[in-house]
């Protein structure tokens, strides 16, 4: 059975679920509850920004956390608590906090059981919003999953829909190793069929939404669904495209990508951050060093440009990767 | 409301008394607009706004001059009104326009003016306590007499950037002043689920700081503590942090439901607390200024933010191809 969650319900349900089944799964995070949970009158627990942390507490007193305003703090405990025993869910408002807080990733998570000679396991999920779109600006809208998908030691998995969301949740919390989970703001706004009950995506593989045998159109996060409104405006003027969700972008299911590319002999990789060393790039790489052979045409990369994203709607409608752009970039292939 | 005494050690002419009510008014109006323009649909982004705050800006910049330089946070409207930045520009950026201060690249959380010394809103909670802190030493390297001032809440007093801060600021004796607005909340969670502390003022101890406390709501009071830390500051006898208790009235964002808080709390600050009623009281029972003074500068208020929002209305949006300048200074 399957109903239609948000994104943000999907999440919440993957949550419970992790802390029903695991005792030792614990969250920790800016107003994760917050205010109305003294028994004020007319007061409510606010369950995180978007709500959705909502109900966890009383669910599971005591295993909800609600922190000071202290990144460096929330991702450090974390990283030591889950060396320890626990398996924390930290979460990280926005992606763009990792800022003030990069050394418990880069240096501690990413490297303890390297340095140990594999003898420590850092069993950490970081859930962060990135991405633009809402006029929140230069500081709130960032899309660094390059960044960590670029730390050997770290995972990062970046669901495309609600049910999505909710198994690879499910996944990352349960991995072994520590996973950044992005939730795009694109997708945090959609609504999508979610299966009930426990249920997990495998971590590192692709998922192939659309198949067409004309080109391949390689999205993650919010842009899959621009990579597959692309190919449905491509399908009228007969072009069809294969839509490859890659869910991971560290590890990467290369298998996944080659395969398409050896079908399509073309290939477009749409991606929401800036271009430089970013999984754009990644995919592009992929594709000269191990697919040189099927390609028809050069591998085309929609990103947003190198520079911060602005403020105002029509700067950042300019600088956001879009349909129009996927769907002229096909048709320059010929 | 009884009135209270205006404290000794504040003189101030009517000039002066007149620009502080202006000044709080200004910030009161253009926010009370703006929260008009979002509800609407006309204006977006995310706004946090400082209405209820604003005798803390406002008791502190009167202080400042074109030496010294404010850092702010995401709550930053107050901040740039009180240091002297235009509205106009200010509500140009607000509605992306290309005569906006920042060219419609910045938004709310990102408003600046360096021609005010107004060193930027900030998104990132903490990260001007450093940027207020390097001013300071700014002014200090170049003997400027300029003083550094972070504006900032009780939750980013939790950062490691603000202990960091603190320590080396005092180590160097730096001319800064590092103003606390505790307002009781951060976003949705009160300031006591997440600090052992009863007042923020207390971590100055640990640096070897001087450390004030100030009513927030009281510009009076405000503006006498300042002055001494400022004057402190330019002697060069090295840094203060002032703590000013006081309230947000409205939500943290525009937008915000405040399920999370009660409404006798917000009921009591607004009816009991309110900086702007709190000076008017005083002002006209001292005599020192009339109601009908007050009231031709809430008129001169509203007209200013009108003309603001015409001209904002009616300006030109930035050109696409801007988003890739800027980035760096050659291109
Ligand atoms: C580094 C960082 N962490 C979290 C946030 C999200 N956030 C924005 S405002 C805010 C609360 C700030 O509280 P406080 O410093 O007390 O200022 P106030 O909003 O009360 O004025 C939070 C958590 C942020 N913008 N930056």
């Amino acid at each position: 059975m399957s109903r239609l969650l948000s994104t943000g319900q999907a999440i919440n349900e993957a949550l419970a679920i992790a802390m029903e089944t695991d005792p030792d799964v614990i969250l920790l995070g800016e107003d994760l509850v917050g205010g109305g949970t003294r028994e004020v009158e007319g007061t409510d627990e606010m369950g995180g920004v978007l709500g959705t942390t909502k109900g966890l507490e009383k669910r599971f007193p005591g295993r909800v956390l609600d922190t000071p305003i202290s990144e460096m703090g929330i991702l450090g405990t974390a990283v030591g608590a889950a060396a320890t025993g626990l398996r924390p869910v930290a979460e990280l408002m926005f992606m763009d906090f990792l800022g003030v807080c990069l050394d418990p990733l880069l240096n501690q998570a990413a490297k303890l059981r390297y340095m140990f000679g594999g003898k420590a396991r850092v069993p950490l999920t970081v859930r962060t919003v990135c991405g633009a779109g809402m006029r929140a600006a230069a500081q709130h809208s960032q899309s660094l999953y390059w960044m960590t998908a670029g730390i050997p030691g770290l995972k990062t998995v970046i669901p495309s829909n609600p049910a999505e969301a909710k198994g690879l949740l499910l996944a990352a919390i349960r991995d072994d190793d520590p996973v950044v989970f992005c939730e795009a703001k694109g997708v945090l706004m959609q609504r999508g069929e979610v299966p009930e009950g426990d249920f997990t995506i495998a971590i590192g593989r692709a998922n192939v939404v659309r198949t067409g045998a004309d080109v391949t159109l390689v999205g993650f996060g919010a842009t899959v669904s621009v990579a597959l409104a692309a190919a449905d405006a491509l399908a009228k003027e007969g072009t069809h495209a294969e839509v490859i969700d890659l869910r991971s972008v560290a590890p990467l299911d290369e298998e996944t990508i080659l395969s398409s590319l050896e079908k399509t002999g073309r290939l477009v990789v749409v991606d929401e951050s800036t271009p430089r060393c970013s999984i754009a790039s990644d995919v592009a790489a992929l594709c000269v060093d191990r697919g040189f052979d099927f390609l028809n045409a050069p591998v085309r990369r929609i990103t947003a440009p190198h520079s911060p994203v602005p403020f105002a709607a029509i700067l950042e409608d300019a600088f956001r990767p879009d349909a129009a752009r996927v769907i002229a970039a096909v048709r320059e292939m010929g | 409301m009884c009135p209270e005494p205006i404290p000794t050690g504040v003189a101030l002419s009517r000039e002066r008394l007149l620009e502080a009510y202006r000044t709080m008014r200004r910030i009161r109006s253009f926010e009370e607009k703006l929260q008009e323009l979002v509800l609407a649909g006309k204006m977006a982004g995310f706004l946090h706004l400082y209405v209820g705050e604003e005798a803390v800006a406002t008791g502190v910049c009167m202080h400042l001059d074109s030496r010294d330089w404010v850092t702010s946070t995401h709550r930053g409207h107050g901040h740039c009104i009180a240091k002297g930045v235009g509205v106009a520009g200010m509500m140009a950026e607000l509605f992306g326009r290309a005569t906006g201060l920042c060219k419609g690249k910045g938004g709310s959380m990102h408003i600046a003016d360096m021609d005010h010394g107004m060193l930027g809103a900030n998104g990132i909670v903490g990260a001007g306590i450093p940027l207020a802190t390097g001013a300071a030493l700014t002014a200090k390297v170049k003997r400027s007499g300029g003083v550094g001032v972070a504006f900032f809440g009780d939750g980013a007093s939790n950062q490691g950037q603000f202990h960091e801060s603190l320590n080396m600021a005092q180590n160097w004796k730096l001319p800064a002043l590092y103003v606390v607005e505790n307002n009781g909340w951060g976003e949705f969670t009160p300031t006591g689920f997440v600090v052992p502390v009863a007042d923020i003022a207390e971590r100055a101890r640990s640096y070897a700081m001087n450390a004030l406390i100030a009513d927030g709501m009281d510009f009076f009071d405000v503006f006498e503590k300042a002055a001494e830390a400022i004057a402190r500051a330019r002697r060069g006898d090295g840094p203060t942090l002032l703590e000013c208790k006081t309230y947000r009235f409205s939500g943290h964002y525009v937008g915000d439901t405040l399920a999370y808080r009660s409404k006798e709390e917000a009921e009591h600050w607004k009816q009991r607390r309110d900086p702007l009623e709190r000076f008017e009281h005083r002002v006209v029972e001292a005599g020192l200024l009339s109601s009908d003074a007050l009231r031709s500068a809430d008129g001169e208020v509203a007209a200013q933010i009108a003309s603001a929002v015409a001209a904002a209305e009616a300006a030109p949006l930035p050109d696409p191809t801007s988003v890739t300048s800027d980035v760096y200074v050659n291109g």
